[in-house]
């Protein structure tokens, strides 16, 4: 047993686990019809709760889950597995009457027309039954967390946005505040707008499916369920005192020393591979990094319109394809510096301290 | 006994009486014509079509996730105005109403229904955006409802960001404090942001940490009183009002786009 802890904890850190959940996220989808078969999805959430049951004999794993403000989120870590695997199963069953040539599950009940009253009326009144249940019952044992009153001099360690802003908070290790904080999140809201107006696709609109929409799907998920959910979960669950990482079961120590050693690119580049000292102007400083983001943001796009985005390009025309390239390109950005971050030590591909723009 | 045989019961006595009359218009749902009535003829069961396709009724396809979404906000507007009764947003007074309204208010799970009701709905928003992802519902004629949602998404986080405040605990104060440094590195409305540097006046600078938009947000330099107030306002009064209004346009376009989303 604190074998199996003790390798858990090793094995755990920010780019483990990122670097698993990506493989799992795409071996998943990519074998997506024999994952969603219901015998393969109940073992594998047997093996999740099994785990999960283990885990709870740990006596620090089981303080941080049961925290108050953290049991919501182990309730979502669940309706989000039930959910997505519902609604892939239902996609991956749609796909395969189509194969078939057969109407899908909802084409083929769309010509009945129901009265609301009460094929619809009873439904709700259920939903509303059950959910008054499950507030009220979690309302009766598992008591709102009230702590010392606020005191604007002592500061708790760790401290920690709310749960769902963690996602961002994570980011803040990897991107100054004006990314993570602003950036990041106007970006997510504008994005979400977009994609009606990006996602020109006719298919797969009324029912689920996932053969049609096969691109979109797998780029919405990987944003949803891997930066956003589980970053969170991160955040939550292993980010302990001074932000520093931690094993599930692992104790929080306040006085972890994580050495900082990270150097930015300009660093890098002048004063390590050509020794040479750092220019003083901060253009010239900076070249490098900027010339690098012009060729992702600016050529790539124009790169990739003429070769894997071709046909795509001529579809969408200028206005929806610059969009689409950017937040793509943003979306993969994300996980690209994570790994700079963790390969090379990278802290900023371009760095003007002089006026707060580092990214 | 025998007497009642040829009488009616009081309560079909009392469906025939002037007073039921004036409230339900239409007989008992049980045929087509009074199924149609009891939709039509009340305001809150008319944010539904009479009739709608069986694909979209089903429970499996919608997860009534949307539907729960507003059964939630329904509920914290109600626990919270009675939460409201005990709480004064005032940096001497939050805390110590918030102690006793756990300490002597009988039966008091008010509190807990509306914090564990304010996770939960920052859950069912986020599963039912997903919902309306997975079966393609953002397509025409849908777009624009699709956007009204995701502003009434920011406003669900919104709504539960000002009310973490309020508690006037280490966890509320630092949980805003941390929430609302970003807004330093706002570029150019941040005092930290990229580019603030920039904009002075010979040597006065236009941005600075007393006129910033943290500042704005916070109503000073720091989450202090008179943030806890603002944030009491905008939860209380505003960001409701707003998500309101938002959730009436939301409902009324679900009706106007066709009902629930099907195969064309
Ligand atoms: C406070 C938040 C929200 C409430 C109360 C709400 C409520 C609802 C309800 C009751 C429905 C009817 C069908 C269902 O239950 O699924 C619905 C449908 C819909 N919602 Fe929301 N919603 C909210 C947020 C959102 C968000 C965040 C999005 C997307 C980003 C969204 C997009 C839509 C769309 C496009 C439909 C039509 C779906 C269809 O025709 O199948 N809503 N909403």
């Amino acid at each position: 047993m604190d074998a199996f802890k003790q390798f858990v904890n090793n094995i755990s850190s920010p780019q483990v686990l990122v670097t698993l959940a990506i493989i799992f996220f795409f071996v998943y989808l990519k074998f997506v019809r024999f994952f969603t078969r219901t015998p393969v999805f109940l073992a594998m959430l047997g093996l999740f709760l099994a785990f999960c049951g283990v885990s709870l004999t740990d006596e620090h794993f089981r303080s941080v889950v049961t925290m108050p403000d953290n049991v919501p989120i182990v309730g979502m870590i669940f309706l989000i597995i039930f959910f997505t695997w519902l609604s892939l199963r239902k996609a991956v069953d749609n796909d395969i009457r189509m194969e078939r040539g057969e109407p899908t599950f909802e084409a083929s009940e769309s010509k009945d027309k129901l009265y609301t009253w009460p094929h619809l009326v009873y439904i709700e009144l259920l939903c509303m039954i059950i959910a008054t249940i499950v507030l009220v019952v979690w309302a009766i044992y598992l008591k709102a967390p009230l702590e010392a009153p606020a005191n604007p001099t002592v500061s708790p360690n760790p401290s920690k946005a709310p749960w769902y802003f963690l996602g961002l908070q994570e980011m803040l290790v990897y991107f100054d505040p004006w990314i993570a904080g602003v950036l990041l999140p106007s970006m997510i809201i504008i994005g979400l707008m977009a994609i009606p107006y990006i996602d020109r696709n006719p298919k797969g609109s009324g029912y689920f499916s996932f053969k049609e929409r096969k691109w979109i799907i797998t780029g919405f998920l990987f944003g949803f369920l891997i930066l956003w959910i589980f970053l969170i979960i991160l955040g939550t669950f292993l980010r302990g005192p001074n932000w520093n990482f931690f094993g599930p079961y692992e104790f929080w120590d306040v006085h972890k020393v994580v050495p900082l050693v990270n150097v930015n690119l300009s660093e890098l580049i002048w004063v390590k591979w050509l020794g040479a000292g750092l220019p003083k102007f901060f253009l010239q400083r900076e070249i490098f990094g900027l010339v690098m983001l012009a060729l992702y943001f600016g050529v790539m796009p124009l790169v990739l319109a003429k070769t894997v985005f071709r046909k795509l390009y001529m579809e969408m025309g200028m206005i929806r394809y610059s969009l689409f390239i950017i937040f793509l390109l943003v979306l993969i950005a994300l996980p690209v510096k994570m790994y700079l971050r963790w390969m090379f030590n990278l802290k900023y591909i371009v760095a003007v301290p002089e006026y707060f723009f580092n990214i | 006994m025998a007497y009642q045989v040829d009488k009616k019961s009081w309560w079909e006595e009392f469906k025939q009486s002037q007073f039921w009359k004036s409230i339900f218009r239409h007989g008992a749902p049980t045929d087509k014509r009074n199924q149609s009535l009891v939709i039509l003829s009340n305001v809150f069961l008319h944010l539904h079509p009479v009739t709608a396709r069986k694909s979209g009724i089903r429970i499996s396809y919608t997860w009534c996730m949307g539907g729960l979404a507003f059964f939630i906000f329904l509920v914290e507007v109600i626990t919270g105005v009675l939460l409201m009764f005990y709480y004064r947003p005032t940096a001497e007074y939050a805390f110590n109403d918030i102690m006793a309204l756990r300490d002597h208010v009988p039966l008091g799970i008010m509190r807990e229904i509306h914090r564990w009701g304010a996770h939960a709905m920052v859950i069912t928003v986020w599963i039912h955006m997903f919902r309306v992802f997975m079966t393609g519902s953002y397509k025409p004629p849908r777009e624009f409802n699709w956007n009204v949602g995701v502003v009434l998404l920011v406003l669900t986080l919104l709504l539960s960001f000002t009310g973490y405040l309020l508690p006037w605990d280490q966890l509320a104060m630092w949980a805003i404090t941390v929430g609302s440094n970003m807004a330093r590195a706002t570029p150019f409305l941040g005092h930290e942001g990229p580019g603030a540097s920039l904009l002075k006046v010979g040597e006065v600078s236009l941005v600075h940490s007393g006129d910033d938009v943290r500042f704005a947000l916070l109503g000073g330099r720091f989450v202090g009183a008179p943030a806890l107030l603002r944030f009491y306002v905008l939860h209380c009064v505003f960001i409701p009002l707003a998500a309101a209004v938002l959730m009436a346009i939301h409902f009324w376009r679900i009706r106007k786009d066709g009902g629930i989303s099907s195969p064309v």
